[in-house]
């Protein structure tokens, strides 16, 4: 069902954890569903130094996290918000169809965590 | 790599006897049992010998036996065959909220077509309460439908209760057997059922043929017309190879039914200690003590099942899972959302069903494995750090 590269993702998924200073944080999905993913980032000099996620979730949502960390890692922000949903399942090889929506969601935590640090930046700047 | 295989309440492997004995069959039996002739009677007379078979395996007579293509079929020719022989009586229906889908979505489809359905809720243990049956029961209700025993929780329903109760108010009681015939006792004459769903490939029986029971005097519209086979109750030519596999399948599952109920129940029972002492945060769904012995169904707290099942299966383990990402529907188990399980746990359900294929060494190679799995899922798992804290 899955293809290798979500395998090889899920058996072995990269930048797992918190980032405690995190510059941002985002969290998308619900419990309903049954897939959380939530990411970190740490900004310094408009890149993003780091990326660690979590997820409750699927394989597909444990790849997704895993696929757009690496994606995002060392990226400028402007680069970093290039990253879709599109982008990460096509790194991975593909997703079964019934996987796209539900469980591909990183790039949108990856996005929120991003808006949370641009927050954060005009709440100091002011 | 290991290969252990815990979930026989999906399907089991052929037994090497029921195997034997349809390769004997198959190739040198092919008549239409249908047929007058030499070839077809031969045919026929295997085919009864299996109906007699599987009459012994539930307490039945032969005759009162309807081969299906399967259990699925058997309950929508229960469901459906009632319904459309007692609509000018009544239409209304009653079931419970944890039934397999092939009685679930049956009765849903009857709903839509201007019947009407009761669904019976189940206590956090999936137990049905028979007064909450005879409390439903209205002037218009034709039919009761309730599981055996629960296919996922493997609670044990009281359906010898149920059935008085149908009986005393003249109701027609149909149970779904599919997980229960062949690994504890079943009689339909102790259990008041008038009908019941049989399935083969759950006995260590060939794919695609099942059997209704029909009580001697319980009239039945049949939902597949042609030929007038199986007493007019299920038209088309009999699949006589599953047939006799079926029939064999069940006079060893009678055979053998004492010695595996207490063989799988040790071994299950070692599985249950065994993880409720190595991994926290665990529960068990279903009840303890009514429930089938081979069926362990577990959650573990902030892992997701589908997770855990590809996990196991790396490992060579294979069982089955409730959460919504490892149904291809997308929706988390109605069983456990019955019980009034929050999602979380849900999710997080696994379920493991023994069989005669299990070993004392599998179940060790198990309690190894999984305490690993678990700990590796929870450690990226924002649900179990909120637990922790």
């Amino acid at each position: 069902m899955y293809s290798e590269k979500v395998m090889a993702h899920f058996r072995n998924p990269q930048n797992v954890g918190e980032i405690p200073d995190a510059s941002g944080v985002g969290e998308v999905g619900n419990v309903i569903c049954g897939d959380i993913l939530r990411v970190y980032i740490k900004v310094r000099d408009n890149v993003l130094e780091d990326v660690k996620f979590m997820t409750f979730g699927c394989a597909a949502a444990v790849a997704s996290g895993s696929m757009t960390t690496v994606l995002a890692k060392g990226r400028t922000i402007e680069e970093a918000l290039q990253i879709t949903k599109k982008t990460v399942a096509e790194a991975l090889g593909g997703l079964p169809p019934h996987k796209r929506h539900c469980s591909n969601l990183a790039a949108d935590a990856l996005r929120k965590a991003i808006e949370d640090w641009k927050h954060k930046e005009a709440r100091t700047v002011s | 790599m290991r290969s252990v295989y815990l979930d026989h309440a999906a399907t089991t492997p052929l037994h090497p006897e029921v195997s034997s004995l349809m390769g004997e069959f198959m190739r040198e039996i092919f008549g239409n049992p249908s047929s007058l002739h030499s070839f077809g009677r031969e045919a026929r007379k295997w085919m009864e010998e299996a109906r007699q078979k599987v009459a012994n395996l539930i307490g039945a007579s032969a005759e009162e036996i309807v081969f299906t293509s399967g259990g699925t079929e058997a309950d929508n020719l229960a469901i459906l065959g009632v319904a459309l022989s007692r609509s000018e009586k009544g239409r209304h229906i009653i079931t419970s909220s944890i039934e397999h889908h092939a009685v679930l979505d049956t009765c849903k489809f009857l709903a839509k077509k201007g019947f009407e359905v009761t669904f019976l809720p189940v206590d956090r243990y999936g137990i049905i309460d028979p007064d909450d049956v005879r409390k439903a029961i209205r002037k218009d209700t034709i039919l009761i439908t309730i599981m055996h025993a629960n296919n996922e929780i493997g609670t044990i329903e009281p359906i010898e209760e149920i059935g008085k109760i149908a009986r005393d108010h003249g109701i027609i009681f149909h149970t779904d057997a599919v997980q229960t015939a062949g690994k504890i006792p079943v009689d339909v004459n102790t259990l008041n059922v008038d009908l019941l769903s049989l399935s083969a490939h759950k006995i260590y029986g060939p794919k695609g043929v099942g059997a209704l029971y029909v009580r001697k005097g319980v009239r039945l519209e049949p939902i597949l017309h042609g030929g007038g086979q199986e007493r007019k109750y299920r038209s088309g030519t009999e699949n006589t190879i599953g047939i006799v596999g079926f029939g064999k399948a069940a006079e060893i599952a009678a055979r053998d039914l004492d010695q595996e109920f207490s063989r799988t129940k040790r071994l299950r029972d070692k599985l249950i200690r065994g993880i409720f002492e190595k991994i926290p945060d665990v529960r068990l769904n279903g009840h303890l003590k009514q429930r089938l012995p081979h069926n362990a169904n577990f959650s573990f707290f902030g892992v997701e099942g589908e997770s855990l099942i590809l996990s196991l299966d790396l490992q060579g383990i294979a069982a089955s899972s409730g959460s919504a990402c490892s149904s291809r529907s997308l929706q988390p188990s109605h069983v456990l959302a019955a019980l009034g399980l929050p999602y979380e746990w849900i999710h997080g359900s696994v379920r493991m069903t023994l069989g005669r294929t299990n070993t004392e060494s599998d179940i060790d190679y198990v309690l190894e494995v999984l305490p690993d799995i678990v700990a590796r899922l929870r450690s990226f798992s924002p649900l179990a750090r909120k637990l922790q804290a």
